[in-house]
């Protein structure tokens, strides 16, 4: 591995003022995208800016407003072991609990999977669909902005120099809705996904849909919300009917490749199919004990 | 590249090193430590054969920069017997022949251990999918999941 100098501030404020100065600064969260691409030569840097002490990017915390609060280089496991989160998002806990395996779960964050920006990668279109937030910090302040509108490529997210993700805000599930996410591997646990789907459904007690997200990854150079899908099952009964729809809307939005994971018309099936399943899976656990 | 002192707990005795940044934790463990218990297979987080304990969470130390861990607690495969006493998962593994060329096995039971003391109950899938992240080549899974439920029965035993 090249060389590079390492440092581990303490507060936001140390942080930004390592960034920049012409140096190639890398943010070092849990280290299970850096360190390897380092190791592979596949990425180089002059400094490695490790976030992890400090204290505001490592809490969880459910504010006030019931709001999910994940510091960005909080540790996967210590997002999913929290009962609480469990109970309450438990698509969160669908994405989180099969990145890498336990050892990777324990050191990966979701700022650091998010940042990483692969197309592939499972917690983006989970967080998408649930309406997920990202708080952003700079030395000039703070900003806001969906975690649909941080992906620009494969690889590339839309951080602006002297900037650092601070923190995924996950809002609550409103009554009678719920989300869902899974995507497809060839075996049963530590793959990448071929294609990945996640849903979010809101449903009226007479089974009207009265709200729906659907996100889609691994088929497009970044995760897709596909709004088309979330239309088409607008105001419909939920149901077997508006989720095949649904399901259509979701392969027609991909834009898949052929590589070895999978062809495009592989996965262009796939994420039609996998909708459709997350679109069940969210509409029962919407419903569950009506 | 200048080296940076680090000060940690190791297999419960304190430890002093100098590193440089890029230095792994594993590569530190082994050569510059001396500890060649943990093993190295992918070096990229995919084999599970460098797992260790670092401040009470199962990692890779292949994916761990040992200038991080100043100040931490680290286990590794050394400091799991007591003294000469081998632990029931180390008894287990032999008892179960849970091993042919044994690159592998000191990452499962680390694994392992982190499982069974956090859920002494855990079933068969729960252990074949924690135990995901941890790759054999020769023994197949069998024999170690069985050596774990084996070690998992004994653990319970001994601890009421
Ligand atoms: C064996 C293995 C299996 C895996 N399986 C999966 C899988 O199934 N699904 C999946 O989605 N992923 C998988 N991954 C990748 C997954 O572990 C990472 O994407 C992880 O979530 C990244 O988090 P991290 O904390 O380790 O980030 P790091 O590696 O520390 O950082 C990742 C990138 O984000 C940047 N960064 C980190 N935090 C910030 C911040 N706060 N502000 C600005 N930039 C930042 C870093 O500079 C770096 O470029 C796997 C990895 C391994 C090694
Ligand atoms: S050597 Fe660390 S996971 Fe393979
Ligand atoms: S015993 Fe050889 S890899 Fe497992």
């Amino acid at each position: 591995m090249e060389a590079f100098e390492y440092v581990a501030p303490r507060t936001l404020a140390d942080a930004y003022s390592l960034l920049g100065n012409g140096r190639r600064v890398a943010a070092l969260a849990g280290g299970t995208d850096l360190i390897v691409q380092l190791r592979e030569a596949r990425r180089s840097c002059d400094l490695v800016l490790d976030l992890k002490r400090i204290p505001e990017l490592r809490v969880v915390t459910i504010a006030a407003d019931g709001s999910l609060q994940v510091g960005a280089a909080a540790p996967l496991a210590d997002v999913y072991e929290i009962p609480e989160v469990r109970r309450r998002w438990p698509a969160l806990v669908d994405a989180a609990s099969i990145i890498g395996g336990t050892a990777v779960q324990g050191r990966a964050s979701l700022g650091g999977n998010l940042c990483n920006a692969s197309p592939a990668a499972d917690s983006p279109p989970a967080l998408m669909v649930m309406g997920a937030r990202l708080r952003i910090g700079s030395a000039a302040g703070t900003r806001e902005l969906p975690v649909g509108e941080f992906f620009a490529g494969p690889g590339q997210n839309t951080l602006l120099p002297g900037e650092l993700l601070l923190e995924v805000i996950v809002p609550p599930m409103p009554a009678h809705s719920a989300a869902f996410y899974h995507r497809f591997i060839p075996r049963n646990e530590m793959d990448i996904a071929v294609a990945s789907a996640g849903a979010w459904l809101q449903v009226g007690s007479d089974g009207t849909i009265e709200g729906a997200r659907i996100a889609i990854g691994a088929v497009a150079p970044t995760p897709l919300m596909v709004p088309a899908a979330a239309q088409a099952l607008h105001g419909r009964k939920a149901g077997a009917e508006a989720f095949a729809l649904a399901a259509q809307e979701a392969a027609s939005a991909a834009r898949p490749i052929t590589d070895m994971r999978g062809s495009a018309a592989q996965r262009r099936h796939l994420v039609g199919v996998l909708a459709r399943r997350a679109l069940e899976r969210a509409h029962q656990r919407a419903t569950e004990g009506r | 590249m200048r080296r940076t002192q680090v000060q940690a707990r190791l297999n419960g005795a304190d430890v002093d090193f100098l590193c440089e940044p890029r230095q792994s934790l594993l590569e530190i463990l082994r050569d510059e430590l001396g500890l060649t218990g943990t093993k190295e297979g992918c070096s990229n987080g995919n084999c599970g054969a460098c797992s260790v304990m670092l401040n009470g969470r199962l990692v890779n130390a292949c994916c761990v920069l040992a200038v991080e861990t100043d100040g931490a607690d680290i286990l590794t495969i050394e400091g799991v017997a007591d003294g000469d006493q081998l632990h029931p998962l180390q008894q287990a593994f032999l008892e179960e022949a849970a091993l042919q060329c044994g690159i592998c096995t000191p990452g499962f039971i680390i694994a392992a251990k982190a499982l069974l003391e956090r859920e002494p109950d855990a079933t068969e899938e729960r252990i074949r999918y924690w135990l995901a992240g941890n790759l054999c080549r020769c023994t197949g899974y069998d024999k170690i999941v069985k050596a774990v439920q084996r070690a998992g029965v004994q653990m319970k035993g001994s601890a009421s």
